[in-house]
């Protein structure tokens, strides 16, 4: 393979890579520094005026509440799938398959849409819900339900095909040895997949907090009660308000890349457990 | 070995745990995340209102506060106005509504029946506590001569208005020119249609609501003529500076945005007396100077004497002279099939 590369010519060879790199930075640093750039045009003071008002900091915080709700829940559903999915054989596993992956191919809108038919005033379950006061659209609870579907797929999608390729031999051999189902998922199932594990809750919680088409049908869009981070920066740039707009991108920008540097170093620290894992 | 491994899940586990608590508590020391004891109203308004009502809340507040002694919290929401009122309909459990234009309340009445029908008797004027127009938002200068609404039928003149079928802005802007060649033609619908489908012809892009169509205009730059709001305008002027100038055609509609109070919600909730004392004060001086200053035509004669060289003189014609009354308007143009999806059909 790297024989084969470096026999091409070196002005392939440069050009091939100045192409990748011009890429990177047309789609990638160059709207990322324009964010930033923005961000900072009236200085560092308004900067942080736009990320420490009331309404600001109530957006941060629901958006942190809603992910730390939405990715606890997909983590141990996303395992209790894959497990089942791998692991077992049952009637109507391609079905469930399906079904997780549903949100994947489902616009976000239609996600949130879903919600309102159900709990909506109008909907389904809204008149009893409404006689009992139990808010769920409008409210945080529907804003969580819209975020457990869309990033319903993402661990689950991670860990399917991994545990698929880790194949039975490991759980049987240790059913074999007397392990009980629950010992034989802690001791041998689980720390196999944990990288991919990782991997799928960080894809997870940076969709969980980055979520906007769901989020924004069901919110009702309340200024310091249902709007999260997305949905304030939209706010802020119809109030011809860029650096606050901007500012709180760059806070959601910053969140994406201490994910990213999070799993790098984890990666790092562990790289000699995962090239013995094959990883 | 498989200790080791056991060892590893535990700490993964508890850092799992340590991570969500982290988050739960940062979430719970940001200011403001205590749970509040003080009474709410939520107020869903339309897209221009935002600097509006924030400037007549804390008015209103100050003024509730000194009265009753009580400590007074309200939450706004916007967009687009049918947007906003479906939304209601579908359960967001608004106070007071304060839309752009009185269908998208009397929807609200006929889907969910949380208003009494008989709503805009309510409060004086129609319940509309302050008025406005429709005007032209031109580059510096005005480069294309645009000074009435002839001039948008030119060809080689883009105008910005955005979609009717979402915008309760984009509705007035309509019918107001359709009013004007109907006054031209001596009240022939057939030009006022084609007179309206040749403006039509010459919009580049639709946004949703009216706040997308100024953003799409002042600051992407697209556009010789946005069709706008008198005070979505001068507030434009205000927030972009001096790139543009404002033009008032000869004729155009007067908008009466209203406001009401939604019995069910507030009978629920307890907030009827707040609510309606809220909308009231709409109507009084201190509030209609407020009104004023966020570019919106006063009602109260006083404050209008006032502030009389605010705004250019223009001659109004009211929807229910011209189109007779919203419903009427909203099924002839608005409805599916109706004149506005033929015009579009066309185009």
């Amino acid at each position: 393979m790297g024989g084969a590369a470096t026999r091409d010519p070196v002005i392939v060879r440069w050009l091939l890579t100045l192409l990748a790199l011009g890429f990177l930075g047309l789609f990638l640093v160059l709207p990322l520094a324009a964010v930033v750039v923005e961000a900072f045009a009236k200085g560092l003071d308004a900067y942080l005026r736009a990320l420490g008002n009331d309404v600001a900091l109530a957006s941060i915080r629901l958006t942190l509440i809603v992910a730390a709700i939405a990715v606890p829940l997909n983590i141990a559903f996303g395992l209790a799938a894959s497990w089942a999915i791998a692991k077992f054989d049952f009637r109507g596993k391609s079905l469930l398959v399906s079904l997780i992956e549903l949100p994947f191919s489902v616009s976000p809108v239609i996600s949130g849409l879903i919600y309102v038919l159900l709990f909506g005033l109008q909907g389904l379950l809204g008149p009893w819900l409404a006689d009992h006061d139990i808010r769920i659209i409008f409210a945080v609870p529907g804003i969580v339900l819209a975020t457990i579907f869309v990033t319903f797929p993402f661990v689950a999608r991670e860990l399917i095909p991994l545990m698929e390729e880790q194949g039975r031999d490991e759980e049987e051999a240790a059913l074999t040895l007397g392990a009980g189902g629950l010992r034989t998922f802690w001791l041998v199932t689980l720390p196999n997949v944990r990288w991919g594990l990782l991997y799928g809750v960080l894809l997870c919680n940076a969709r969980a907090m980055g979520e906007f088409g769901a989020v924004s049908v069901v919110s009702g869009h309340i200024r310091g009660l249902t709007n999260t981070m997305p949905l304030h920066v939209e706010i802020l740039y119809n109030e011809y308000d860029f650096v606050g707009a901007f500012a709180v991108a760059s806070l959601l920008a910053l969140l994406a890349v201490v994910t990213l540097a999070a799993k790098t170093a984890l990666e790092w620290w562990h790289r000699d457990e995962l090239v013995a894992t094959g990883h | 070995m498989a200790k080791v491994w056991s060892e590893d899940i535990g700490r993964l586990v508890l850092a799992g745990v340590c991570v969500a608590l982290l988050v739960l508590g940062l979430a719970a020391i940001i200011p403001g995340a205590r749970a509040a004891e003080t009474r709410t109203l939520l107020n869903v308004s339309y897209d221009p209102t935002r600097e509006l009502y924030q400037a007549v809340n804390e008015a209103f507040i100050k003024q509730w506060k000194a009265k009753t002694g009580e400590d007074l919290k309200i939450n706004q929401s916007h967009g687009g106005s049918g947007k906003q009122g479906r939304s209601v309909i579908d359960g967001l459990e608004a106070d007071v509504v304060t839309l752009a234009l009185a269908y998208d309340i009397d929807a609200i009445v006929q889907k969910a029946k949380l208003l009494d029908p008989a709503w805009q008797k309510r409060f004086s004027y129609n319940s509309a506590p302050y008025t406005s127009t429709i005007v032209f938002l031109v580059r510096k200068g005005n480069p294309k001569q645009i000074k009435d609404w002839d001039d948008l039928v030119k060809p080689g003149v883009s105008v910005i208005t955005p979609n009717p079928k979402t915008s309760g802005g984009a509705r007035w802007n309509y019918l107001a020119a359709w009013g004007y060649e109907l006054n031209r033609s001596n009240g022939d619908q057939a030009k006022a249609e084609d007179f309206v489908g040749r403006i039509y012809k010459n919009v580049p892009v639709l946004d949703s609501g009216a706040r997308g169509s100024t953003v799409t205009f002042a600051q992407r730059g697209l556009g010789d003529v946005l069709l706008a709001w008198e005070n979505e305008a001068y507030l434009a002027l205000q927030e972009f500076g001096g790139g543009f100038e404002i033009v008032t055609p000869s004729l155009s509609i007067l908008a009466e945005p209203p406001v009401a109070v939604v019995d069910k919600v507030v009978d629920k909730r307890g907030t009827r007396a707040v609510a309606e004392a809220y909308l009231q004060f709409l109507y009084t001086p201190e509030a209609q100077e407020i009104i004023a200053r966020n570019f919106y035509r006063p009602r109260d004669p006083d404050v209008i004497r006032k502030t009389q060289g605010n705004f250019a003189p223009v001659k109004l014609f009211t929807i229910d002279d011209v189109f007779g009354g919203w419903q009427k308007a909203q099924t002839t143009h608005f409805a599916d099939g109706g004149v506005f999806d033929r015009i579009v059909a066309r185009k």
